[in-house]
């Protein structure tokens, strides 16, 4: 509002007296136009925050409603108890919750152990088929999904990868190697060459100069790819469904199977489960990722 | 003394191509131990490419390096046993002072206390005491320059390659850093070999200069060699002669008769390539005097003065020659629009035929 007033101001200014008797002649005007634009903002704001908030506070609200039906527009009656139910030793919940991180670190590992050389090779080397390279390992998020999990399964079947959590973790790394490999090609094209080339140059070893200058220059960027592979395991479901049911469930599944049984209270606080190491890492990516890596993922 | 054998860097026809491109078309120079050289030429003119094949970095398409002696054109830089002062410093910033001042000790093996006394000294030497526990990000441009040439120094490398590594610093620093490097130079005794574009950087550091163009020597010599005796428009344009001047060059009795465009003359007893030649000249060799003088050894040409300014010393003066413009210093005061010569000694000037730019004689 006062931005507005300003402006007019200045305007009136550079108008000079002609252009500023025209300008005075409506101050009313100006001061409703200055108020229609707040509340157009505060109203755009309120609609964002709403989107935002509002399936949160409704996950909030049922993971505490013992009772809740229609026509209640609130539950009839609160209570912690299936929070209990969840972090109940012996539930299904904290097992799948063990399962889901553990798969997701194992996840991670494999990532890296592909994305490291990988985006080094990417970044580094004059590689012929370099976007071809790169196109490759967008490929599993360029289909749909579920058509490609059919086929996953039925391979993996073959393998006898079914049902294991070794199965589960390939296909959570296949689908987060897009991430990790094109941001670790970012991450290690951002490392000055002319840093290796020093290390080099007074005897270190190509090896050498990896360990002790190239890696430890691009792990911020690393770091953040690791984290997204993390994630990405973490919320992964269509994978996982074909792949590793019934013997691995992890969180998102049981997500899908409380709220199939009309379990909306183990099904809301499942979600919120799964929504603190998203919220809690994004905070920690958006340190890592420098605009120096981020101008360079793709290219 | 085998000079092939004893030189320290022996490049031998080395070329160079990025892709088809060539950029190094058979560059020889031999440079001997604990001298100082400096290769200067305008920026693409393949001075940092010769030094970084030096280095290794770069491959080279043809020729040979041999370093005391050893051909290293397929030795990988590790195994080259030199260092480099990049443009960039280079600094690893996820170091400390000692990390990165200490890496080239460390991976020699060198003992964790040793190492951290012989940084220390390294750092004594270079006014960094004390500094070793500090990110390298939190030091200054010059401080940051010295650190880089600790690095290098570190190794006791026996040969030493700058990169234009003080082109990034403010005039004060570098002029500081250019004394010290080069008394570092005489005191350790180390080969060095220093690219820059900055003329008066090679002329006060090395022993010996390399001007190149457009991938090729032009000229090798003492500082005073290649300022007073440029072999090549270029070199002399190159070495801030960039005025020139049309003159004719004829038999005259015992000498020759230099003439200008306008008419003025002169004789002249020295050795001058004869015909159509065009002089090349420094504005400080040029003095005022009488437009009508005769003077024999130095052309006189007729002008006027259309600029005064006073810098403090001395008067600059700009004077227009028919179309043309030369700034000169003059102790006196002259009025504005007075008619001048402008005296040019004929010994000062550097003649090239007309005909070809190579092979020109000094006057």
């Amino acid at each position: 509002m006062s931005g507005e007033v300003h402006l007019s101001a200045a305007r009136a200014q550079t108008l000079g007296p002609r252009g500023a008797a025209r300008e005075r002649s409506s101050p009313a005007a100006a001061r409703v136009w200055a108020f229609g634009a707040t509340a157009l903002k505060m109203l755009g704001l309120a609609v964002f925050a709403f989107l935002l908030f509002g399936p949160l506070a409704n996950l909030a609200l049922w993971s505490v409603a013992e009772r809740w039906y229609a026509p209640f527009k609130l539950p009839v009656s609160y209570g912690m108890r299936y929070w209990e139910v969840v972090f109940r030793p012996t539930g299904d919940a904290m097992s799948s919750l063990m399962t889901s991180i553990g798969i997701a670190c194992l996840t991670v590992l494999v990532a890296l152990a592909v994305s490291i050389p990988a985006g080094y090779a990417l970044a580094r080397l004059r590689l012929p088929w370099r976007t071809a390279l790169m196109i490759l390992f967008l490929l599993p998020q360029a289909f749909p999904s579920v058509a490609i999990y059919i086929n996953v399964a039925r391979v993996f079947y073959g393998f006898g990868l079914t049902g294991t959590i070794t199965g589960v973790v390939l296909v959570h790394a296949a689908h987060g190697l897009v991430y990790s490999v094109w941001i670790a090609a970012a991450a290690f094209a951002a490392v000055d060459r002319d840093l290796e080339l020093a290390a080099r140059n007074i005897g270190a070893s190509p090896l050498r100069t990896f360990f002790t200058v190239t890696l430890p220059l691009a792990a911020p960027g690393i770091m953040a790819s690791a984290i997204f592979v993390f994630l990405e395991s973490l919320d992964e479901f269509t994978g996982t469904f074909f792949v590793g049911v019934p013997q691995v469930t992890t969180l998102p599944l049981l997500l899908y199977n409380a709220s199939m049984g009309g379990n909306y209270q183990i099904a809301s606080i499942t979600a919120l489960i799964l929504l603190v190491p998203s919220v809690a890492f994004m905070f920690v990516i958006e340190r890592f990722l420098k605009a120096d890596v981020l101008s360079k993922v793709g290219q | 003394m085998d000079g092939s054998v004893s030189a320290a860097i022996e490049v031998d026809h080395l070329q160079v191509s990025y892709g088809s491109q060539r950029v190094l078309h058979g560059v020889s120079l031999s440079v001997a131990p604990g001298e100082f050289v400096a290769i200067l030429g305008s920026s693409g003119c393949g001075k940092t490419t010769l030094l970084r094949t030096i280095a290794g970095f770069q491959k080279a398409s043809g020729g040979a390096i041999r370093l005391f002696g050893r051909d290293v054109v397929n030795t990988p830089p590790e195994k080259r046993g030199m260092a480099m002062m990049f443009q960039s410093y280079a600094l690893w910033p996820h170091m400390t002072v000692l990390g990165n001042v200490g890496y080239g000790l460390r991976l020699r093996g060198v003992p964790k206390e040793e190492v951290r006394a012989r940084v220390a000294a390294v750092l004594k030497m270079l006014n960094l005491s004390g500094l070793e526990d500090r990110k390298v990000t939190a030091l200054s441009g010059g401080q940051r320059q010295r650190v880089a040439l600790g690095r290098a120094l570190a190794i006791e490398p026996p040969i030493l390659l700058l990169d234009e590594p003080l082109s990034n610093l403010d005039a004060k620093v570098r002029l500081q850093l250019r004394s010290e490097i080069k008394t570092l130079q005489s005191r350790l005794g180390f080969t060095a070999i220093h690219v820059t574009h900055d003329r008066e950087e090679a002329m006060t550091m090395a022993d010996r200069i390399v001007v190149m163009d457009a991938g090729r020597i032009a000229q090798v010599g003492t500082p005073k060699e290649v300022y007073d005796h440029p072999n090549s428009p270029f070199v002399a344009s190159f070495m801030g002669a960039e005025n020139t001047l049309a003159l004719d060059v004829r038999p005259s009795g015992a000498g020759v008769e230099v003439r200008a465009d306008d008419g003025s003359a002169a004789l002249y007893g020295g050795s001058v390539p004869v015909g159509a030649v065009t002089a090349y000249f420094r504005d400080d060799i040029a003095s005022l005097d009488d437009p009508d003088a005769r003077i024999d050894g130095s052309i006189v040409l007729p002008g006027k003065i259309t600029q005064r300014t006073y810098p403090g010393g001395h008067y600059r003066y700009v004077v227009a020659i028919g179309s043309r413009h030369f700034t000169v210093t003059d102790s006196r005061y002259h009025e504005l629009d007075r008619p001048v010569g402008l005296r040019l000694p004929l010994a000062d000037l550097h003649l090239f035929p007309n005909a070809q730019n190579t092979g020109g004689h000094h006057a």
